[in-house]
């Protein structure tokens, strides 16, 4: 197979991505059916065309100040049903909620209902400024408002900071209320315990706030060790940072007594609030003793996970906390309507602003849609079934598979890869294994707690067949490399677009950008 | 409810299966005080009740597009083609992850390296990442970014930088110990600000952070401030909060800059009240492994034939943890999307003529304004936006042209809310969607609004 150095085909015989198989010789064109290969739009495209029609601004005296650009810039564009076919070729390429079932632990892959978006497109929520007079924009602050209440009601909680662009962003938000409330008492902790199952923004949020990190005890049956947290508590101690249910899918069953043993310390206690989605309706974090928590709207609320964002991380605060959160927020005006408090003018205790606006408006209305469908009996039941399913696939693979702990499963269940022990399969492998089956992988070697980790976590948004399928290809996987069949799994995936990519070799050389190959480059000189 | 898929008899004999007779029974580490507790909120409601009450809210709002409209200040109102809306819903887009599985995320991988490519080309800048939150998000990173190239403390912010951008800055480093420096806003003088930038480099300055056009619209000199602070070893960070003017300017990059963050929402990305945006955030080469969020890079699959994976994620939280250099996890997938997406169709000359029409309209609206009594044009530079001194308040005065049916634009005092000496100037943008009717009304309900 000949190929440049983009790593496309040259000529036009033997052009084929996959070269001849068993199944017959490959394709002159190096597209399979279906499976387009697909260029990039510097390759495809043209600095000549344009796919919108705009007026023609005409002559007329600049006021650029000699800024102006001279120079060509290298873009492309390309005409409007070229645009179309591009990205539609390239969505083939991926899978989504849409294409099946994404049991990625500790993500909350669940449907995304479409009325949603139709909500967040009405021009009346989608076409509107941020800094139009309010009283031009009463039904957006209502909308900020009447979530806010649901997510304080859902959690008991006095207050919420709006704002925070996404989970980690929430995380800091809540970070900040504690080293602020902390400042206000006069009283300089540096240390925030973190146990070492907890997800990467954790520690990284608290050292963004000042904080030293120190790893917090877990016992052997995957929870958090409530002796040991005890003896660690302190008057350095500023916070801990717990995920409930934590990141092992289990419930951290004595919380309550921690809670009141680190407020007793004097800390805070901030519960990470990824795994809401086995609560939510069901058990109010308050009611735990927490002091703040974000919300992944994206995953409990079910607003699209878009290939990587946009998140959104609203931040609820205990009375404790709620004197410190960030501008800006909703309130009552005097005589009528809301309004939205932006200032913080000397004297008012809110540790800042986290962001230009007043965060994801477009998640809020997405997010308010979701609560209202389901209210208070559906959101119970979202718990119920999204416990009921992880517990009905832990059942069904733990005749296959090794679970690290025994304890009852909560939204998610994690294995490892024991069972994978002499077989010459790794967790990698099975992983990729999985995407030949028609399935998204499961987290992967995340917590660290557990040797070659997989988290599994379907969502209540799963049928009975769907969750009967996923459990018979983990089933005869298993079975297969009990087997010794290993070329099923150091070759996967054989049948996504793509094979195995070289990740290492990736980072070792970073190309984050397209280079017009070399000749072209001359003659544009 | 129409979202859960079990019926009654599935949960049953799902439980069944499990050998538990009641669904608490898989909840009994949750202790029995806290559990199904009675939360006073409405049940559920069908999809046509969920339309109907969102729909009632949606109406209480004045839309931009329902009057003549002339509101920026970090979001900006540009037509964006339905191509762009039908391509981010696609479900696959959609409804994906974070791409970690490259194998069967190609797609997604594939539409962050062009965005990557695009971005760069129009800062300037050699890389740029997959995005950030958004500008003002991605204007507190590169201060930190910068503190970590040149371990010094001192960041100093332009006089003209968004006034919520720099509560931003002053938010993230509250509690580390940069120091920041928050100059005087020059609202008619940018010489003034450029000068005051420069006259506070120092060797102890690890970044200024200079925005261009400013917050007032004026264009500054870019490289003549990046001279400045290379002299002394410190960091350019140029913030740009319209991204489409950079189809008529030089970029950041090619002046100097060392960092160039941007608002992304200009293309592609509706206003919606302030978010979801996207920032934007490119940088020299030699810097990257100093750089926050995700990163597309080229990789080969085993046959040896082109992919992309998500790369350099030994400096991120997931690997990295405490040391990471950002807590960043998220960052604007979809937004990014619409972003590359619009600017795909737009192309280099669709780009370039979008600019300049922004730019004609603006200049159209300018000299309307400047022959309405009590109007002050303060800018001689400018894009699509400039500042107006108003005879009265400018607050006063938006309210009194709500009256009358236009959103006049956004008055300086709720960007810079600690002042009590801007509360005359009003900001006033135009895009390509401003038509020579909406001028002409702003024009003639300013004149009677200040009578």
């Amino acid at each position: 197979m000949t190929m440049n150095r983009q790593g496309r085909p040259t000529g036009v015989p033997e052009a084929a991505t996959g070269g001849d198989t068993a199944a017959g010789p490959a394709t002159f064109t190096g597209h399979k059916a279906l499976e387009r290969d697909e260029g990039l739009i510097f390759e495809i495209g043209s600095p000549a065309v344009t796919g919108v029609d705009l007026e023609d601004p005409g002559d007329f005296e600049t006021a650029l100040g000699g800024f102006e650009r001279t120079e060509p810039m290298g873009l492309t564009g390309l005409s409007e049903p070229h645009v179309v076919r591009h990205y539609t070729r390239l969505s083939q390429k991926n899978y989504g909620i849409d294409t099946g079932l994404f049991p990625l632990g500790s993500c909350t892959m669940k449907h995304n209902p479409r009325l949603n978006e139709k909500i967040a497109r009405l021009p009346g929520f989608a076409d509107i400024h941020p800094m139009q007079p309010e009283r031009t924009v009463q039904g957006a602050l209502e909308v900020i408002d009447t979530l806010a209440d649901w997510l304080c009601k859902l959690t008991n909680m006095a207050a919420i900071a709006m704002s925070p662009k996404a989970g980690a962003h929430g995380e800091l938000c809540g970070m900040m209320a504690i080293r602020a409330a902390l400042e206000h008492r006069g009283e300089q902790r540096r240390t925030v315990l973190v146990p070492e199952s907890a997800h990467g923004t954790n520690p990284a949020t608290a050292v963004f706030c000042g904080f030293q990190v120190k790893t917090l005890a877990s016992t052997e049956d995957g929870r958090v060790d409530v002796a040991a947290l005890k003896a660690q508590l302190g008057p350095d101690v500023a916070a801990i940072m717990l995920t409930n249910p934590n990141t092992c899918g289990l419930f951290e069953k004595d919380i309550q007594e921690i809670a009141a043993a680190v407020h007793e310390a004097g800390g805070y206690f901030y519960c990470d609030g990824a795994n809401f989605n086995a609560l939510i309706g069901k058990v109010r974090p308050g009611d735990l003793g927490i002091d703040a928590m974000h919300f992944n709207l994206h995953k409990t609320c079910s607003t699209p996970h878009g290939g990587g964002g946009p998140g959104s991380g609203p931040t609820v605060l205990s009375e404790a906390l709620a004197p410190f959160a960030p501008v800006p927020w909703v309130e009552k005006a005097v005589g009528g309507g809301l309004r939205l408090k932006a200032t913080v003018r000397d004297g008012n205790t809110a540790f800042g602003r986290m962001t230009a606006f007043h965060g994801q408006m477009g998640m809020f209305t997405r997010a308010l849609a979701y609560l209202m469908s389901h209210g208070r009996d559906g959101l119970r039941l979202v718990a119920e079934d999204a416990v009921l399913n992880a517990n009905y696939v832990a059942a069904g693979l733990d005749k296959a598979m090794t679970r690290t702990y025994k304890a009852r499963p909560m939204h998610e269940v994690l294995f490892d890869d024991r069972f994978l022990k002499g077989t010459g399969v790794d967790t990698l492998g099975f992983a990729k294994a999985l995407i030949d089956e028609g399935f998204h992988p499961m987290t992967m070697y995340f917590p660290l707690v557990a040797s070659g980790a997989m988290l599994i976590e379907p969502t209540e948004t799963e049928s009975r067949r769907s969750l009967d399928e996923f459990v018979f290809a983990m089933t005869k996987l298993a079975e297969a490399a009990k087997a010794g069949e290993t070329e099923r799994f150091d070759q996967a995936p054989r049948f996504a677009p793509l094979k195995r990519l070289d990740e290492t070799a990736a980072a070792r050389k970073p190309v984050l950008r397209y280079e017009p190959p070399a000749p072209y480059a001359q003659a544009a000189e | 409810m129409r979202y859960l898929p079990h019926t009654q008899e599935d949960r049953r004999e799902m439980l069944a299966a499990l050998g538990v007779d009641h669904v608490d029974a898989l909840f009994e580490d949750v202790p029995a005080n806290a559990l199904n507790a009675d939360i006073d909120l409405p049940d559920h409601q069908s999809e046509m009740q969920v339309e109907r009450a969102m729909a009632r809210l949606a109406a209480k709002n004045v839309d931009a597009g329902s009057v003549p409209f002339f509101c920026g200040a970090g979001a900006y109102r540009h037509h964006v083609p339905a191509t762009v809306d039908y391509v981010i819903q696609r479900g696959e887009f959609l409804t994906a992850y974070t791409p970690y599985q490259p194998e069967i995320s190609q797609g997604t991988l594939q539409y962050l390296f062009e965005f990557q490519t695009q971005v760069a080309t129009l800062l300037g800048t050699e890389v740029a990442n997959a995005s950030m939150w958004d500008g003002s998000t991605a204007t507190a990173e590169a201060v930190l970014m910068a503190r970590r190239i040149t371990r010094r403390k001192k960041a100093v912010m332009a006089g003209g930088l968004h006034g919520h951008y720099a509560d931003v800055v002053g938010t993230v480093t509250r509690f580390t110990d940069d120091a920041v420096t928050y100059l005087e806003p020059e609202p008619a003088d940018p010489d003034a600000e450029t000068q005051a930038i420069i006259d506070q480099i120092d060797d102890e300055t690890s970044c200024v952070v200079v925005q261009s056009p400013n917050m007032f619209g004026h264009l500054l000199d870019l490289k003549r401030i990046a001279e400045a602070a290379h002299a002394k070893k410190a960091l350019l960070i140029a913030v740009v909060t319209e991204v489409v003017s950079l189809g008529a300017i030089t970029p950041p990059g090619d002046q100097g800059a060392d960092i160039v963050v941007a608002e992304g929402q200009s293309l592609g990305n509706g206003l919606n009240f302030g978010g979801p945006y996207l920032g934007l955030f490119g940088t020299r080469q030699k810097y990257v492994r100093q750089m926050p969020g995700r990163v597309a890079g080229e990789a080969r699959d085993a046959d040896g034939r082109r992919g992309f994976v998500l790369t350099l994620s030994t400096r991120e939280q997931h690997i990295r943890r405490e040391k990471a250099t950002s807590n960043i996890c998220t960052n604007s997938g979809l937004c990014a999307l619409a972003f590359t997406t619009h600017l795909s169709l737009l192309g280099e000359v669709g780009l370039r003529k979008l600019a300049m029409l922004n730019h004609r309209k603006a200049v159209e609206l300018r000299d309307l304004l400047a022959g309405v009594p009590g109007v002050e044009v303060l800018n001689e530079t400018f894009f699509n936006e400039f500042t107006l001194r108003l005879r009265r308040d400018a607050a006063y005065i938006v309210e009194a042209l709500v009256e009358r049916d236009v959103l006049g634009g956004v008055p300086v005092s709720r960007l810079l809310t600690k002042r009590d000496d801007v509360d005359e100037l009003l900001l006033v943008a135009v895009t390509e969607t401003v038509t020579r009717d909406d001028m002409e009304t702003l024009a003639r309900e300013l004149r009677e609004a200040l009578a």
